[in-house]
C-alpha cells in the first residue's frame, strides 16, 4: 500500500514538475520571440528550478530532465545570436552567474559556456576548466550527476582535441583529458555517494535507482575513448591512472564492477595490452563483493579475441607478457578475495585457460599452468560439492580438448589428472566420457603406450570401481553405454610400429583386468580383438628378423591373449570366452601356430565341458565350435582327429533331438573341407549324415509318442540338402539312390496320418524338389548326375 | 535638463541650473516622497556653479529683503524628524533687498566645496546634499527652494588588501575553512572564493552566501542598529562530504552597495559583512559572519 502510494506521489510530483516547466517554458518562449534577455534569463532560471525537486527518483527525474533540456536547446540558440539581444557572449557569462539559486545558475552557466566556446572569444579549455570547477557546488547526488551529464553532453563536440577546430595552442588535448577525467571523477562521487541518501529506502531499491544511472557516468569514459588526441602514452599514463584511481578509492562494489567493464569495454584492446599490468594491478584492489570473474573473463575475451583478429598482433602478447600477467593478477585476486566461492577461482581459471589456448596455443605448458593453479586450489577441500563449481571444473577440462581436437595434447598435461581427482566420482565419469567422446569425433588415434596409461589413469572411473560407488546406484543403461565408449575407446588405440602396440595392448590389459566382473565382459572383447588385429598385421613379418630378440611376435600375443581370456572365463563369462578362444584359434591357425591353436580349441572345450551348462547356449556353442574347427589348417592329422572326434562326441549329447540333429549333420563338414588340399573323407561324411537321419527318425518317433503326432519334417529336409551338397561337391558316398531314398522318406513322412502339416517345412521341401528338377533340366555334368533322381 | 522642483509658489517661479548640466553625470534619487528621480552627480573639491533665475508670475512684482543660495550638507535621523544636522554650510548672497518685476538671473558659484561624505539613504538616515534658494520677505514667509544633488567620492584601492581565511566549526560536527580572496571589495568588484568541508557529520541541504549592512545611528545609549540582507547568493546544493572544495564566485554589481562608512560626523556607521550560512536537513542554520570593507573605485565613465 505505502509503496503504491509512494509511486502514486512521484507521478504527481513529476507531473507538477513538467507543469512547472511549461509555465515557465511558455513565457520563455514568448521572451525569446521578442529578444528580451532579462525576461529569457528570468523565466530560464525559473524553470531549470524544477530541477530542484528532491522528491523524484532518478528514472522520473531524468524525465523532467530532459524537458529542460530540450528547453535549454532553444535557449542557446537564442544566446548564440548576439544581434538579437545585443550582449556580448563575455558579458553574458558573467550575468547568468548572477542567479542566485546556484542549480539554475549552473545550468545557464554550462549553456552560454557552450556558445562562449563555439564563439572562440575565450580558449574552450579556459572555459571548460571553470564549468567543471563551478560544477562542484551542486552536491546532491542525482542533481549533481545530472547538472554533469549536461556539462558533459554541450562540451562533446568542444573539446580542445588533436584535430578539432577549438584546438589551442600547446598540449591541449591533456586539457581535454583532464577536463574529461574530472567531470568523470566528480560524477563518479556523486553516483557512490547516492547509497547513503535517504535512509528509509531500502539497499536493493536503491541500487536498482543507481544501476540506472550508471551510464551517466560511463559515459565520460566513452568520450575520453573518442578524443583522438588519446593516445597510448596518453592512456597509459594520465588516463588509465586517473580513472583506476577513482575506481579503487570510490570503495563502492556497483562502481568498480560497472567501471571496470567500463574501462574494458570502450578502450582499444592494443591499449589493454599494452597496460595490462596497471589495468590488473587494479582488481585485488576492489571490493571483496565485485563479480572480478566476470570482468577478468570479459577482458580475457576481448584480448583473445584482438589475438585471433590478426596474427600480427600476437609478437605483442608476447612481449608484454600477457598471459603470465594475467595468471599473476588471478593468482592475486584469489589472494586477495578469501570470501571468494570456489567456483569464482574456478571460472577465473576457466578464463585463463581460454585466453592461453587462444592467444598461446603452442604453449602446452601455459595450459599446464592454469591447470596446476586450479589444483592449488582446490586442494584445499578434499572433493568438490558444489555443483556449480563442478561444472566449471568440467568446463576447464573439456576446453583443451576442444581447442587441440585431440586427446593427445591433455595427455601431456601433467596436472590434467589432478584436477580430475577433484571431482566427485559422478562428474568424473562424466569427464571420463567427454575424454572419450572427444577421441571419438575427431578420430584422435593415441599412439603411446605412455599416453594409453595417461588415458586410462584420467578414465579410472569408468575403468573400476573407485571407493564410495555403490554398484546398485548405477542405471544399468548409462552403465552399458558407459563400457560401450571404453570398448570403442581401446580400438582407436594404435601405433604402427608392433612393439609399441603391443605395449599400449600390455597397458590397456593392465588397466581393464582391474574392472571387475561387470565391465570385462565389454572391456576384454575389443583388447582381444585389437590384439588379434596386431597379430595378423605380424604374420607376414615373423621370422624376418630372424635371430634377433623380437619382443612383438604372434607367439607373445598369443601368451597374452590367453591370459586376458582366461580372466573373462573366470568372471564368468564362459561363452564369450569361448568364443574368443575360437577367435584366437583361427588367428594362431593363420599364423600357422598348431600347438597354439591347439591350445585355444583345448580352453574352449574346456569351458564347454565345465562352464556351459545352459542348452541352447551349448547349441550355440558348438555350432561356433564346428564352424571354427572346420577352416582350421594347421593341425596334423592327430589334433585333427581328437578335436573333430570331441566336437561331433559334444554335438551328439546335445539335450534336443533336432539340436543333436543339427549339430550331427553340421559336423559332417569337419571331414569334407572343399579346398584344394582339404580333407575329404566322404565315408566318415556320410557317416555324420547318416547318424543325423537316425537322430531325426528318434526325433519324430518321440514326438509321436509324447504327443501323438509325428513331427515336422524340416530335419529331414536340412539333411536332404547336406546331401545334395556333398553329392554336388562329388563325395563318392553320397549317391543319387541315397538321395532318392530319403525324398521318399521325406514324403511318406508328409503323407503319414500323424503328420502336422506345417506350411514352412512344406515350402522348404518343395523348393528343394524344385532345385533338384532345376538342376536336371540345366543338363552338363550336374544335369547328368542328377539325372537318375526321381521325383 | 533640470527640472525645477517643489512646489509651485504663488509669487513667482525660481529655477536652479547648473553651469555643466548638460554634460554632468545623472544618477538616480530616492525622493521622500518615494519617487525616484535623476540629479547631477559631483565629488568633493569640485566647483559647483550655475544659474538660478527668478520669474515672477505673470506681471506681479517680487518685494524681498535679499535673495540668498546656501549648500547645505545635511544628516537626517529618521527618528528624528525635522531635525536636521547640518555639516556643512555654505552661503552666497545673491541680491539685496528689492523688487523684481521680471525675470532675473543671478549666477553663482560654490568653488572646490569639501564634501566628505557621501549621499546615503538609510533605513534610519539620510544624508543629502542640496542646494537651498531663499527669497526673504517680511510678511507671508519666506520663498524656498531646494535642488538636490549626489556627492559620491572615488578613492583609489586600498594598498593593503588581504584575504580573509577561516576555519571554523563546531567540534565533531562540522569543520570548515573558508576563504573569500579580498578582505576589501570595491562595490563592482567579484569575490572570489572557496569553502573547503574538513568534517562533516550533519546532513547540510544548502549553503548560502549573504550580503549583509549594517547600519548604526546616534551614539551612546541611543544607538540604533538596522541590518538588512541585500544578497542571498546559493552557494551549494546538497550535502557534501569531507574534502569537498566548493568554488564561490559572487558578482557584487547586480546589488546596490555604498561604500563602508565608519562614523559619518558621529551620527553613523554602514558596515558590511559577509554571512556564510549552512542549512542542514533539519533546517537547522549554522552561520559565520565576516566583515569586509566596501569602496568606490574611480568610474571610467
Amino acid at each position: 500500500m505505502m509503496i503504491a502510494d509512494g509511486i502514486e506521489d512521484e507521478e504527481k510530483w513529476l507531473a507538477e514538475g513538467i507543469a512547472g516547466i511549461q509555465h515557465n517554458a511558455f513565457y520563455l518562449h514568448r521572451a525569446v520571440e521578442s529578444n528580451n534577455l532579462r525576461e529569457a534569463l528570468k523565466y530560464s532560471a525559473q524553470l531549470l528550478s524544477e530541477l530542484r525537486t528532491s522528491r523524484l527518483s532518478p528514472h522520473k527525474y531524468y524525465e523532467l530532465y530532459m524537458r529542460a533540456f530540450d528547453e535549454l536547446r532553444r535557449l542557446e540558440m537564442f544566446f548564440k545570436d548576439e544581434d538579437r539581444h545585443g550582449c556580448s557572449v563575455v558579458d553574458l557569462y558573467e550575468l547568468v552567474q548572477h542567479a542566485g539559486n546556484v542549480l539554475p545558475r549552473l545550468y545557464l552557466l554550462c549553456t552560454v559556456g557552450s556558445v562562449y566556446i563555439k564563439s572562440k572569444e575565450a580558449p574552450a579549455k579556459d572555459v571548460l576548466k571553470d564549468l567543471v570547477e563551478m560544477c562542484r557546488s551542486v552536491q546532491h547526488p542525482i542533481r549533481g550527476l545530472f547538472l554533469r551529464s549536461y556539462l558533459a553532453q554541450i562540451s562533446r563536440d568542444k573539446l580542445p582535441d588533436i584535430g578539432s577546430e577549438y584546438e589551442g595552442d600547446g598540449d591541449t588535448v591533456m586539457d581535454a583529458v583532464d577536463f574529461v577525467l574530472q567531470n568523470f571523477t566528480e560524477m563518479n562521487k556523486l553516483w557512490v555517494r547516492m547509497q547513503h541518501q535517504g535512509p528509509i529506502r531500502v539497499k536493493e531499491k536503491l541500487d536498482k535507482e543507481r544501476s540506472k544511472l550508471r551510464d551517466l557516468v560511463g559515459k565520460n569514459l566513452h568520450v575520453l575513448s573518442q578524443v583522438e588526441g588519446v593516445d597510448l602514452e596518453i592512456y597509459k599514463d594520465t588516463v588509465l591512472p586517473r580513472v583506476l584511481e577513482q575506481v579503487v578509492n570510490c570503495k563502492d562494489e556497483l562502481a568498480q564492477y560497472y567501471l571496470m567493464d567500463c574501462i574494458i569495454q570502450v578502450f582499444p584492446d592494443e591499449y589493454h595490452l599494452q597496460t595490462l599490468e596497471t589495468l590488473l594491478g587494479a582488481f585485488p584492489q576492489l571490493q571483496p563483493a565485485v563479480d572480478i570473474k566476470t570482468v577478468l573473463s570479459q577482458l580475457m575475451d576481448r584480448l583473445s579475441n584482438y589475438a585471433a583478429s590478426s596474427a600480427e598482433v600476437l609478437p605483442e602478447f608476447l612481449q608484454v607478457e600477457a598471459f603470465a600477467k594475467l595468471s599473476n593478477a588471478i593468482g592475486k585476486v584469489i589472494e586477495a578475495q578469501v570470501e571468494m566461492p570456489v567456483v569464482g577461482a574456478i571460472s577465473l581459471y576457466v578464463s585463463l585457460l581460454t585466453f592461453a589456448l587462444r592467444v598461446h596455443s603452442d604453449r602446452l605448458d601455459y595450459v599446464d599452468q592454469v591447470l596446476g593453479a586450479c589444483v592449488k586450489k582446490l586442494s584445499g577441500s578434499p572433493k568438490l560439492e558444489d555443483n556449480k563449481a563442478t561444472k566449471q571444473v568440467v568446463a576447464l577440462l573439456t576446453a583443451p580438448l576442444e581447442k587441440y581436437n585431440d586427446i593427445d595434447t591433455a595427455l601431456t598435461l601433467s596436472n590434467y589428472p589432478r584436477v580430475m581427482d577433484h571431482l566427485d566420482a559422478g562428474t568424473n565419469k562424466i569427464m571420463a566420457m567427454v575424454l572419450i567422446q572427444s577421441i571419438m569425433k575427431y578420430n584422435t588415434c593415441v599412439s603411446t603406450a605412455e599416453k594409453v596409461d595417461v588415458l586410462f589413469e584420467l578414465i579410472k572411473g569408468l575403468i573400476k570401481d573407485i571407493d564410495g560407488t555403490l554398484a546398485d546406484e548405477l542405471d544399468e543403461e548409462d552403465f552399458k553405454e558407459e563400457q560401450n565408449s571404453v570398448a570403442r575407446l581401446v580400438h582407436m588405440l594404435y601405433n604402427d610400429d608392433p612393439e609399441e602396440m603391443l605395449q599400449i595392448i600390455c597397458t590397456v590389459r593392465k588397466h581393464i583386468m582391474a574392472g571387475g566382473p561387470k565391465r570385462l565382459p565389454f572391456t576384454v572383447p575389443p583388447l582381444v580383438f585389437s590384439a588379434l588385429k596386431l597379430v595378423r598385421r605380424l604374420q607376414g613379418l615373423d621370422g624376418e628378423v630372424a635371430g634377433e630378440e623380437v619382443p612383438a611376435t604372434p607367439r607373445k600375443i598369443f601368451q597374452l591373449l590367453n591370459q586376458i581370456i582366461e580372466a573373462l572365463s573366470n568372471v564368468p563369462s564362459p561363452e564369450l570366452a569361448l568364443r574368443l578362444y575360437l577367435q584366437c584359434a583361427e588367428a594362431a591357425n593363420d599364423c600357422d601356430l598348431e600347438p597354439v591353436a591347439y591350445e585355444f580349441f583345448t580352453q574352449a572345450f574346456v569351458l564347454y565341458e565345465e562352464e556351459v551348462a545352459d542348452s541352447k547356449a551349448q547349441v550355440t556353442s558348438i555350432h561356433l565350435i564346428i564352424g571354427t574347427l572346420q577352416r582350421m589348417n594347421a593341425f596334423g592329422v592327430e589334433n585333427r582327429d581328437t578335436l573333430t572326434h570331441k566336437a561331433t562326441g559334444y554335438s551328439a549329447k546335445l539335450l534336443k533331438k533336432p539340436d543333436q540333429c543339427r549339430a550331427v549333420y553340421a559336423c559332417s563338414h569337419l571331414f569334407w573341407v572343399d579346398d584344394q588340399d582339404g580333407i575329404k573323407d566322404g565315408e566318415r561324411v556320410l557317416l555324420c549324415l547318416k547318424r543325423s537321419l537316425r537322430i531325426a527318425n528318434a526325433a519324430q518317433q518321440m514326438a509321436n509318442v509324447t504327443r501323438g503326432t509325428g513331427g515336422p519334417v524340416t530335419l529331414f529336409v536340412e539333411i536332404l540338402n547336406k546331401y545334395l551338397y556333398f553329392f554336388e561337391k562329388g563325395n563318392p558316398q553320397i549317391t543319387s539312390a541315397a538321395i532318392q531314398g530319403l525324398i521318399e522318406l521325406i514324403k511318406t513322412e508328409m503323407q503319414s496320418d500323424t503328420a502336422t502339416p506345417d506350411p514352412a517345412s512344406d515350402a522348404f521341401f518343395a523348393c528343394t524338389l524344385r532345385y533338384i528338377e532345376f538342376q536336371k533340366q540345366k543338363g552338363g555334368a550336374m544335369g547328368e548326375k542328377y539325372d537318375s533322381i526321381r521325383i | 535638463m533640470n527640472y525645477i522642483l517643489g512646489a509651485f509658489k504663488p509669487a513667482c517661479h525660481i529655477s536652479i541650473t547648473f553651469s555643466d548640466g548638460k554634460s554632468r553625470k545623472q544618477v538616480p534619487l530616492k525622493k521622500e516622497n518615494g519617487q525616484t528621480a535623476m540629479v547631477p552627480l559631483f565629488q568633493s573639491q569640485e566647483n559647483i556653479s550655475g544659474k538660478i533665475s527668478i520669474e515672477p508670475v505673470s506681471g506681479k512684482k517680487v518685494e524681498h529683503n535679499g535673495i540668498k543660495v546656501e549648500l547645505l550638507g545635511q544628516i537626517e535621523m529618521y527618528f528624528d524628524r525635522n531635525n536636521f544636522y547640518d555639516f556643512t554650510s555654505l552661503v552666497r548672497e545673491l541680491d539685496v533687498p528689492g523688487e523684481i518685476y521680471e525675470r532675473k538671473t543671478y549666477p553663482f558659484e560654490f568653488s572646490t566645496v569639501e564634501m566628505p561624505y557621501e549621499t546615503y539613504n538609510g533605513v534610519n538616515v539620510r544624508l543629502r546634499y542640496i542646494l537651498k534658494v531663499t527669497i526673504s520677505r517680511g510678511y507671508a514667509g519666506s520663498i524656498v527652494e531646494y535642488q538636490d544633488f549626489v556627492v559620491r567620492n572615488y578613492g583609489p584601492p586600498p594598498s593593503i588588501n588581504n584575504s580573509i581565511k577561516m576555519e571554523v566549526g563546531i567540534e565533531d560536527c562540522l569543520h570548515i575553512e573558508f576563504e573569500y580572496n579580498k578582505s576589501k571589495y570595491d562595490l563592482k568588484d567579484v569575490i572570489i572564493g572557496k569553502i573547503y568541508f574538513l568534517l562533516v557529520r550533519i546532513k547540510i541541504k544548502n549553503m548560502d552566501l549573504e550580503i549583509r549592512r549594517r547600519e548604526s545611528t546616534g551614539s551612546g545609549a541611543n544607538t540604533h542598529v538596522e541590518t538588512e540582507t541585500l544578497a542571498k547568493f546559493e552557494l551549494m546544493d546538497g550535502a557534501p562530504v569531507r574534502g569537498e572544495s566548493i568554488p564561490i564566485r559572487l558578482f557584487l554589481s547586480p546589488y546596490e552597495l555604498t561604500p563602508t562608512y565608519r562614523n559619518i560626523n558621529n551620527k553613523f556607521s554602514v558596515k558590511y559583512y559577509l554571512n556564510l550560512v549552512l542549512v542542514d536537513e533539519e533546517d537547522r542554520r549554522y552561520f559565520k559572519q565576516q566583515e569586509i570593507t566596501m569602496f568606490r573605485l574611480g568610474e571610467t565613465s
